[in-house]
C-alpha cells in the first residue's frame, strides 16, 4: 500500500498538480484481508512462528501415532540394557528399568499435551468469565470475584494442588480441576484490568449509547479485544500446567507411575544425571521444546491477532 | 393539559459526582428545551458541564456520577426514571450520540459495516442482508465512497475523517428524532470539519432530525445552530436565538468568549482572554459563579446568585445586570 502511494505522489509532478478528494479517500483502503488471511500471512513472515507450529504438530502427530510409531512398549522393563546409551536398537538410550525412551516420550507426549492444554483452557474461559464481570459489572461483583481470586492466588499453589488431590484423590479428572483452580485466577486479574481500561474507551460508550445490552457489551465488545492478552497469558499458562504437573507428579499426587509423562520421566530420572545424563536431560528438553514452541506461536497469533498491526 | 412542542426538555437538571473530596455539581440545575427539527449548540469552556449533561440525558452517566434532581422529557416522558432496560430500547433509536474522538469510538476488531448494521438489527426486525443493504445504503449517504468495499475496512484503516461519517452514519441509521453530537469536529481540521458539519446540517434538513450540538468552537455555533445555550461551571448562563446571541451577547460571560476569537483580519492587537481560571466545582464562590472572572461584577453578584433574566425575544441571561429590581436600586 505504501508503495502505491509513493508511486501516486511521484507521479505528480508539476503538471497535474490537484489530487481530487475521491482519489485521496481511496487510496487509503488497503487490501481487506479476513482473519484467516491475516494469520496464514503473519505466520508466513515470522519464521519461529512457523518453527513453532510445526514443532507442536510433530508432537501431536507422535503422541496420537505412538502406539504405531514406537518399536517399544513403554511399560515392560529390560533390566539387562538398562542406561543403554543413545544406539540404533534404542535411538535415545534406554532408563533405569530398560525401558526404551523414544518409546516414552511419545507416550508421555499424550498426557504432558493433555495436562498441558486442558486446564489451561479451563482456566482461561473461568478466568475470562470472572475478570470480565469483575471488570465490567461493579463494585460488589469486583470486591466478591477478586477476592476469591485473591484467595486462590495467595495460597502456594503446590500446595493448594496437593490439598485438592490428597482430599478427591489422584486421577486425571481431579488434576485438571486442581491445575484449573490454581491458574484461573492470574487469567481473571490481567482480564479485569484490561477490562477497567477498555471500559472507559469511546467506542465502549458509543455502544452503551446505541442501546446495546451489558452482557453484549461485556462478551461482544470488550472480551474480543481482549485476545492478544489472552493468546499470551495461554502459551504461559500451558508450560506451567506442564510443570505443575511434572512437580505433582513428583511428589506422588500426579500421573502414576509406571505412567509416562514428562515431568514424570524428570522426575522418575533425576537420579541418573550424573551416571546417564541423556535420560533425565531428553524429557527436560522435549518439554523445554514443546514450551517454546507454544511460545513462538502465542506471539505470532498475537501479532496476526492486532488488528492495528495489520498492514 | 400540557403542550409539549418541544422534543426535549431539561428541567432543573442536576448532576453530582460523589468523589471522595466530596460532592461535585458537575451539571447544577440546567434547563434546555430543544424543539422539533433544530439545532441547538450548547457552548461552553472545558470542563463546565456540556458533556455530563449529554450522558445524563442518555443515562450514561457512570459511578460516581448519579442524576440527583430534575427531568429529562423526552416528548413528554421522563427519561431521568427509566431503567436501563427501557433506556436501551430508546438509546441509539430515538436518541443517538456522536463522539469526540473519531479514532477509538469504533472498535477495532469489528469491520465497520458490522458495527453499523449491528446498530439496525439491534433496534429494527430486520434480516442481516437487509441490515447490510441498508448499511451500504446510509455509508452512501453519509458521503463514504466506494460503500460496497468498505464495508469490509476495519476502522484502522480508514482516516478520521470517515471514521466520524460511520459514527454520523451509525448514529442516524435507526432515524433517530435526537442526535446528540458531543464535539463531533474537535478532533478533526477545519476542512474535514467544514465537510462534517454539512453533512450533518444536510441530513438534519432530509431527515428532520433534531440536533444537540455540544461544543467549544462558536465558529461551529454560528454555522450550524438555531439556537444556543451557554454554559458555565455546570449551569447556564445565557441562552438565545444564534443570531441574536452573536450580534447582541448580554452576559459577561459570553461577551467574553466571543472577543476571544482570534481575528484574522490584520490588526496584530494582543488576543483578548477571560482572566482567572474556571472555578474548582468542589469550592465555588458564594454569589455567582462568574463573579471572580467577571469585569463588571458588582457588590451583589458575591453575596448572592442570579437567576436567569428575560430580556425579551427568547433572549435570557443570568447576571444581576439585567435584574431590574437590583439595577433599579
Amino acid at each position: 500500500m505504501t508503495e502505491d502511494k509513493n508511486k501516486d505522489f511521484s507521479q505528480l509532478k508539476d503538471t497535474d498538480p490537484i489530487i481530487s478528494y475521491e482519489q485521496e479517500e481511496s487510496a487509503e483502503l488497503t487490501e481487506l484481508n479476513s482473519t484467516w488471511d491475516n494469520i496464514v500471512n503473519t505466520f508466513r513472515h515470522n519464521h519461529l512462528a512457523l518453527i513453532g507450529v510445526v514443532i507442536i504438530i510433530l508432537i501431536i502427530l507422535a503422541a496420537v501415532l505412538a502406539p504405531v510409531i514406537s518399536a517399544y512398549d513403554p511399560y515392560v522393563q529390560d533390566l539387562e540394557n538398562k542406561l543403554a546409551k543413545p544406539s540404533a536398537a534404542h535411538l535415545l538410550g534406554t532408563d533405569a528399568f530398560g525401558r526404551d525412551m523414544l518409546t516414552r516420550l511419545f507416550y508421555g507426549a499424550r498426557n504432558s499435551l493433555v495436562i498441558g492444554l486442558i486446564p489451561s483452557i479451563i482456566a482461561i474461559v473461568i478466568g475470562t468469565v470472572m475478570g470480565l464481570m469483575a471488570g465490567y459489572l461493579g463494585k460488589t461483583a469486583d470486591f466478591i470475584i477478586m477476592r476469591i481470586a485473591d484467595i486462590c492466588l495467595s495460597f502456594p499453589s503446590l500446595l493448594l494442588a496437593m490439598v485438592i488431590m490428597y482430599t478427591l484423590g489422584a486421577s486425571l479428572l481431579n488434576l485438571f480441576i486442581a491445575l484449573s483452580i490454581i491458574n484461573w485466577g492470574m487469567t481473571a486479574r490481567t482480564v479485569r484490568a484490561e477490562t477497567l481500561q477498555l471500559r472507559e474507551k469511546e467506542f465502549v460508550e458509543a455502544a452503551r449509547s446505541c442501546g446495546v445490552k451489558r452482557s453484549t457489551i461485556m462478551f461482544r465488545h470488550i472480551l474480543p479485544n481482549c485476545i492478544p492478552s489472552l493468546i499470551v497469558i495461554f502459551t504461559l499458562d500451558i508450560p506451567s500446567a506442564i510443570m505443575e504437573e511434572a512437580s505433582l507428579s513428583f511428589l506422588g499426587v500426579g500421573a502414576q507411575p509406571p505412567e509416562a509423562s514428562w515431568g514424570l520421566m524428570v522426575s522418575e530420572n533425576k537420579d541418573q544425571l550424573t551416571r546417564a545424563p541423556w535420560v533425565a536431560l531428553i524429557p527436560g528438553f522435549a518439554i523445554m521444546l514443546l514450551v517454546l514452541a507454544f511460545n513462538f506461536v502465542g506471539d505470532g497469533m498475537r501479532d496476526a491477532l492486532d488488528p492495528t498491526l495489520k498492514e | 393539559m400540557e403542550q409539549h412542542t418541544d422534543l426535549l426538555e431539561i428541567r432543573g437538571l442536576k448532576t453530582h459526582f460523589f468523589t471522595k473530596q466530596g460532592e461535585v455539581p458537575a451539571v447544577d440545575g440546567v434547563d434546555i428545551a430543544i424543539p422539533q427539527k433544530s439545532i441547538v449548540g450548547l457552548v461552553g469552556e472545558s470542563g463546565c458541564g456540556k458533556s455530563v449533561t449529554a450522558m445524563s440525558i442518555m443515562h450514561l452517566v457512570q459511578h460516581p456520577g448519579r442524576i440527583v434532581a430534575g427531568q429529562v422529557l423526552f416528548n413528554g416522558d421522563d427519561l431521568a426514571v427509566k431503567s436501563i432496560r427501557e433506556m436501551n430500547k430508546i438509546r441509539g433509536k430515538d436518541i443517538s450520540m456522536i463522539f469526540q474522538e473519531p479514532m477509538t469510538s469504533l472498535n477495532p476488531v469489528y469491520t465497520i459495516g458490522r458495527q453499523v448494521s449491528e446498530a439496525i438489527l439491534l433496534h429494527q426486525n430486520v434480516s442481516k442482508a437487509e441490515a447490510k443493504e441498508r448499511t451500504i445504503e446510509i455509508f452512501r449517504k453519509v458521503g463514504i465512497p466506494e460503500p460496497e468495499k468498505r464495508y469490509s475496512s476495519y476502522p484502522h484503516q480508514l482516516s478520521g475523517g470517515l471514521r466520524q461519517r460511520v459514527m454520523i452514519g451509525m448514529a442516524m441509521v435507526c432515524n433517530p428524532q435526537l442526535m446528540i453530537a458531543d464535539e463531533p469536529t474537535t478532533a478533526l481540521d477545519v476542512t474535514i470539519e467544514a465537510q462534517i458539519l454539512h453533512l450533518m446540517r444536510q441530513l438534519q434538513s432530509e431527515q428532520g432530525t433534531s440536533i444537540l450540538m455540544i461544543t467549544h468552537n462558536l465558529g461551529v455555533v454560528a454555522e450550524l445552530c438555531d439556537e444556543v445555550y451557554v454554559m458555565y461551571a455546570g449551569k447556564v448562563m445565557e441562552h438565545a436565538d444564534v443570531n441574536e446571541l452573536f450580534a447582541h451577547p448580554q452576559h459577561p460571560y459570553t461577551f467574553g468568549l466571543l472577543n476571544s476569537i482570534p481575528d484574522t483580519s490584520g490588526t496584530k492587537s494582543r488576543l483578548y482572554t477571560i482572566r482567572g481560571m474556571v472555578p474548582n466545582l468542589l469550592k465555588l464562590p458564594k454569589g455567582c459563579r462568574f463573579c471572580p472572572r467577571c469585569e463588571k461584577a458588582m457588590k451583589i453578584c458575591t453575596m448572592q446568585e442570579p437567576e436567569l433574566q428575560d430580556l425579551g425575544n427568547g433572549h435570557q441571561a443570568r447576571c444581576f445586570l439585567f435584574d431590574k429590581e437590583v439595577m433599579g436600586k
